[in-house]
Formats: structure tokens, C-alpha cells, sequence
């Protein structure tokens, strides 16, 4: 796709909205050309409100899907706000998918760690539906999220239904919560110990706030992954989504253009430099 | 079936013991079990136990007044639950509740004390495994206490 054609937003018609949490919205949007709009577990796009802006939202839908797009927004400013306030039948233009992809692929064989917090689930969504539709191409698929308390966890019935499973190991803890939550409490990281699966033939994907994926990190290189095992996905101030205006520069990267999703080899100790 | 001291040197926390040091472990164990609901201790008793869960899930708590019990950690097999055994005045300063069925193998802290008191290699190798227990917990702590998914609080120019 050349620059100028991945900069070309279509209009997009919301068909469904489902409230995730008290600030937090999926989408589910068709093409108002009817194109499909092919994507990569991972990959991002730009989601226009009109008259309000632009942001970078990933995509959380089924990639098997490309005719009906699922975004998941969390209003945190003035432009997802009105993004996630989108009522079935209202509009909005797009233009992607951009960015990198998981190593949805490359991970046949071995066992998958996806490993999510808070929004984080939302682009690691599609990487389960891929594996799940190819089950048996890979070893143990074990699932590791955390929110901040019970109220805060995205796709609830989802989860449920992915705990029933008997080929699938889901594992939810949240951060604080009283009585009437009967699950774990504590954070991500403490979900990584007990969690069954082979270090040396593994491969771990996490997406979260970056603190919570560099406690993680720590915690799988103690299980004994080693650091080309593991996969980030980043969040940064991405503007053009086509590597041209750098605000989303991240030491030697735009992570609009080599990321979002990064191995931890390159990453490395970035990091953790304030500067950046 | 399985010897206590069998048990003990296969719990994840006291992987790789070796046999003397088994053997003065289990010299102060027995097994426990715990129904749903059930206390393992409770705020400001005397904390002579700690326990290695072998099954089921317990929950930490604080209670306050007039609100439902906080829960600020599940923990579960494989993991060792109490501390308060090993530092004066020796007191539980949370509940521990059992949320499942829970078994667990109860090591009598003043038993070890003494013990440790008497054979500081032993006491060491006790400290060693009880430190990164904390340091874990205090760095999970930590983690939870920067409330990671809130919102930001200063303006990070968020579209």
C-alpha cells in the first residue's frame, strides 16, 4: 500500500455498540463501500471522529472477520470520548490497518502466553481467535489478564466462555476487590509462577501498561523464557500512523511503523530510559 | 502415602532442601485443611503457624468497619502463606480466609525459631527463601498501589 492510499480514510457506519465498563466501548463497524478491510492480529487504525480528531485504536476483532471491524475505545480525551459515545447508525472514517503483527504463525508448535492487562486485551483479542481457529497447531494456550478491580474487565462473557474451554488455561486476577468477587486478587506478574507451560518452548505476548509489561517481563525471564521468546506491543502518541510525522518515536523506532508489536530484543533497556 | 517431610521437601518452596533440613521441617509440620470460609488466622492473633498451600485458594484481607472484607491478595498451591511467625511481636496483622477447600501442610513457627536459633546454616536457608518471598510481594505490591490502569494523572495530551 503506498503512502498516499493508506492515508485515504473511508466511512465506516457503527452497526453495534457494547459498553465494556463504565468508560469503555466496543464498536463493531462496517464499511459503508462494503469492502472488507483485511488485518493482522495486532494492527492498528486510525479512527476519525468528525470535527473532533483522530486516534489510534487497535483492532480487537475476529481477523477472519474483515467485513466487520471491532474496536475497543476507552474514552481517556476529548477525541475517544466522542469515538466511544457512537451509537449504531452513526459514522465515523478510518484508514488503516497499520503497524506491526504478533508471531501468531511463528508460535505453531509451541506454547502461547497471552498475557494482558486492563485495555492490553483488546489487541491480543484477535491473536486468541486466530489460535483458537487453529487449535491444534499449537502446544498449551494459556491466558493471564488483570484489571484494576472486577468492574474494569473487558469482554466478560468472552472470558467465561474461554474458561469452559478444556484446551485453554484462563487465568483473571484484578488488583483490588472486596466480597463479591470470588476470583484472584493480585497482579498479572503473580499469575505467571503457576501457570502451566514449558519455558524453553514457549512464546509470551503481553500487551498493558508499560509498568505492568515490565514487571511481566521480569516474571518470565524468571520462569526461564528467554528474551527473544517475548513479544510487547506499545502504546505511544501516534499521530500519522505511516511513519512520516515522528511523533511516536521511541529511541531508534516509530512505533506506528515497526510496532506496535516489538520483541523484547529490541526493546531491550528502552524501557526503561525517562527520556524517552 | 506420602510422608510429611516427603511433602515438604516437593512444595515449591522447599525445592532442592536438602534431607538434614527436611528433616528438622518436618519435625514441625503437620497437615491442615481448610473448608470455604474458614479462617487460617485472623488480625492480631498470635502468628505461630505459616502455612505451604497444597490445594484450594485462600484470601488476604483487611476488614474495617461498616464494609465488606478488602481482599488485597488470592494466594494458591504451590505458595507459601505467613511471615509474621519469623519477627517480634509475632501477630497476624490480616485475616486469611480460605475461598475454597484448602489444604495445606501448617509449620509450627516457634518449633523452627528455636531451631534456627540453634543451627544459623539452617536459619540462613530459611531467610533465603523466605526473602525473595518478599521482595516479590513487596515489588507486587507495589505494582498494585500505582493503580497502572487508572487514568493518567497528569496530562499526557491523550486523544
Amino acid at each position: 500500500m503506498s503512502i498516499r492510499s493508506s492515508l485515504l480514510p473511508r466511512t465506516f457506519r457503527v452497526v453495534e455498540r457494547h459498553e465494556e465498563t463504565a468508560d469503555t466501548a466496543t464498536l463493531v463497524l462496517e464499511a459503508e463501500d462494503g469492502a472488507p478491510l483485511e488485518f493482522a492480529p495486532g494492527q492498528f487504525n486510525m479512527l476519525y471522529a468528525f470535527g473532533r480528531g483522530e486516534a489510534p485504536i487497535s483492532l480487537s476483532g475476529d481477523p477472519a472477520s474483515p467485513q466487520r471491524l471491532l474496536h475497543t475505545i476507552r474514552a481517556a480525551g476529548p477525541v475517544t470520548e466522542a469515538l466511544a459515545g457512537l451509537r449504531p447508525g452513526e459514522h465515523l472514517a478510518l484508514r488503516g490497518p497499520y503497524g506491526s503483527r504478533w508471531p501468531v504463525e511463528e508460535s505453531e508448535g509451541k506454547d502461547v502466553l497471552v498475557i494482558a492487562g486492563g485495555l492490553g486485551l483488546a489487541p491480543l483479542r484477535p491473536v486468541i481467535y486466530r489460535l483458537l481457529a487453529a487449535r491444534e497447531r499449537y502446544g498449551r494456550i494459556v491466558v493471564l489478564y488483570g484489571a484494576r478491580g472486577p468492574d474494569g474487565l473487558l469482554y466478560r462473557a468472552e472470558l467465561e466462555s474461554w474458561r469452559s474451554r478444556l484446551d485453554l488455561e484462563v487465568e483473571v486476577t484484578v488488583d483490588h476487590a472486596n466480597g463479591a468477587w470470588h476470583g484472584d486478587v493480585g497482579v498479572v506478574p503473580s499469575l505467571i509462577p503457576r501457570a502451566r507451560f514449558s519455558p524453553a518452548d514457549a512464546v509470551a505476548m503481553v500487551c498493558g501498561p508499560e509498568v505492568m509489561m515490565r514487571f511481566t517481563v521480569a516474571a518470565l525471564l524468571e520462569r526461564g523464557l528467554a528474551p527473544e521468546q517475548i513479544h510487547l506491543s506499545l502504546e505511544r502518541n501516534m499521530r500519522c500512523g505511516v511513519a512520516q510525522c515522528g511523533h511516536c518515536q521511541l529511541g531508534p523506532f516509530l512505533v506506528c511503523r515497526d510496532g506496535p508489536v516489538l520483541p523484547y530484543t529490541r526493546l531491550g533497556e528502552l524501557l526503561t530510559i525517562h527520556e524517552l | 502415602m506420602q510422608t510429611i517431610e516427603r511433602i515438604v521437601r516437593e512444595h515449591p518452596f522447599f525445592q532442592g532442601l536438602d534431607e538434614a533440613s527436611s528433616t528438622l521441617i518436618a519435625g514441625c509440620a503437620r497437615n491442615a485443611v481448610f473448608h470455604v470460609g474458614e479462617h487460617l488466622f485472623r488480625e492480631g492473633e498470635p502468628a505461630d503457624l505459616f502455612f505451604l498451600l497444597r490445594h484450594g485458594k485462600v484470601a488476604l484481607e483487611f476488614n474495617a468497619p461498616g464494609r465488606e472484607p478488602l481482599t488485597f491478595a488470592t494466594l494458591q498451591e504451590g505458595e507459601v502463606l505467613g511471615a509474621a511467625w519469623l519477627f517480634p511481636p509475632y501477630r497476624w496483622s490480616y485475616d486469611a480466609r480460605a475461598v475454597e477447600l484448602t489444604r495445606a501442610v501448617a509449620l509450627d513457627g516457634k518449633c523452627l525459631r528455636e531451631k534456627a536459633e540453634r543451627d544459623h546454616d539452617f536459619g540462613y536457608e530459611l531467610m533465603k527463601r523466605f526473602v525473595p518471598v518478599f521482595a516479590r510481594r513487596l515489588q507486587q505490591t507495589r505494582l498494585q498501589l500505582l493503580d497502572v490502569y487508572g487514568r493518567p494523572r497528569t496530562g499526557g495530551g491523550r486523544p
